[in-house]
């Protein structure tokens, strides 16, 4: 018996069609059904920050979400907006601050420092470790993070003066 | 781990949904923002056989002011809430406790609806609700009602509704005057569950708590007031000896649970921490 449910959804722009399986979530049909892998799976229950996406221009948890839910969304993963170079200044940031090693939290750190300096440009280095703190780096102590973040903060503020 | 096979419903309205409801039983479990019930079916702690996915329901994540307080539709999203100027105004105690929960990442989809009838003994929601003697409105096939936030929470993840039956709204009496908010919480790194947390909501009157209702997160099987703690505020002159007493009044009625992430003496004494904090904070604010 086919359980499969048909969705419709946009991807970085691009419309997709697929057939998922209810409990498929949203990280794993972007990485499996989409080879979409830059969004990554750690914990899978909300914790870790590494499958964070924008649904509907919202910070989510890819791994708390239904692929079957995502139906007519609109969804950004970090291929989206390296490609569009939304987030350029701060992947430029990350790699001279030494903001990251292994890589594994760096999609989801990007992400949500997007964010959070979109809802505060003039965010303070408390402010973004604060909001950091949903995304777990077990690499590099999250000083270089903050620091990268802080930076581009600084920096966009100058730019929009 | 990747959730047990179910089958998924999205229906379009209320009535569908108390109808797919009664079809399925104990076997169907409504989905709202997920943020709880997701994680248990990744774990495989919840293995529902049915989901009945309420997001697209049009009208339940109304935030609004109505005669009878302030109206958090079940599908309020918990970002949405803590950025909302009525909220602010109306229920500053909800407002304070919101960057609490959790990230920012999970507040975008976490709903008022889930985190109420979710009734996690450590969450911040149940406790602001009932400290602000709020009410829960329930809907099923025989009609709706309203319960009372005291009465609602009736356990560990177990509240007052019953089979069939879906939170539509929470209602928030109207600030009334002289009243004023604290919400405060110990983790041990922000966005976990509380250790501890205290609603605090209180009447302030020359210089005291005329009136003060204290509600802790965190130290049983649901929120739990602390009457003799008010009792010890109510009217006083807050100088030390008499915030010492507070304070000892409440470690001697609360009995909170020993696990993995404090003790129960550890507990006490953070609850103590946050009854200071909250009286020092609702008397100058």
């Amino acid at each position: 018996m086919d359980t499969t449910v048909a969705i419709e959804l946009a991807v970085n722009g691009t419309p997709v069609g697929r057939r998922v399986e209810p409990r498929l979530c949203l990280a794993d049909f972007l990485r499996y059904d989409l080879e979409l892998t830059g969004t990554h799976v750690g914990c899978e229950h909300g914790v870790c920050g590494a499958c964070t996406v924008r649904v509907d221009g919202a910070l989510v948890r890819a791994c708390l979400m239904l692929a079957v839910q995502a139906d007519g969304c609109r969804v950004e993963t970090i291929e989206g907006v390296s490609g569009t170079g939304e987030v350029s200044d701060l992947q430029q940031a990350f790699a001279e601050a030494n903001a990251l090693q292994c890589g594994f939290c760096t999609p989801g750190m990007l992400l949500t420092a997007h964010e959070i300096l979109q809802r505060e440009p003039g965010a303070d280095p408390a402010r973004i470790r604060l909001a950091l703190s949903g995304n777990y780096c077990r690499c590099t102590g999250y000083q270089a993070i903050v620091d990268a973040v802080h930076r581009v903060g600084g920096a966009r503020g100058r730019e929009t003066r | 781990m990747k959730p047990a096979p179910f089958v998924y419903h999205r229906p379009a309205s209320l009535p569908d949904a108390l109808a797919l409801l009664e079809r399925y039983g104990a076997e169907g479990r409504v989905l709202a923002g997920g943020q709880s019930l997701v994680p248990a079916l990744n774990m495989r702690l919840a293995t529902p056989g049915a989901l009945i996915d309420i997001n697209r329901i049009p009208g339940l994540d109304e935030i609004r002011l109505g005669a009878e307080g302030l109206v958090l539709g079940a599908l309020a999203r918990l970002d949405a809430v803590e950025r909302s100027p009525l909220v602010a105004a109306h229920a500053p105690l909800i407002a304070q406790a919101l960057p609490h929960v959790a990230h920012l990442a999970v507040r975008t989809r976490s709903t008022v609806g889930g985190g109420i009838a979710h009734a996690d003994p450590a969450a911040e929601l149940p406790a602001c609700l009932v400290a602000l003697g709020g009410t829960v409105r329930a809907l099923s096939r025989r009609g709706s009602r309203e319960i009372g936030a005291a009465e609602f929470f009736r356990g560990v993840c177990t509240t007052a509704l019953g089979p069939g039956e879906v939170l539509t709204a929470v209602v928030v009496p109207r600030l009334a005057p002289g009243w004023r908010s604290r919400f405060d919480e110990l983790a041990r790194r922000h966005g976990d569950y509380a250790l501890v947390a205290l609603a605090a909501h209180a009447r302030v009157a020359d210089g005291t708590l005329a009136e003060a209702r204290l509600v802790l997160a965190g130290v049983g099987a649901t929120p739990v007031r602390a009457a003799r703690a008010e009792a010890a505020l109510a009217g006083r002159r807050m100088d030390a000896a008499a915030l010492d007493a507070a304070a000892r009044a409440l470690a001697e009625e609360l009995d909170p649970p020993s696990d993995v992430h404090a003790s129960a003496a550890l507990r006490r004494h953070l609850a103590g921490v946050l009854l200071r904090r909250a009286v020092r904070g609702l008397l100058e604010a």
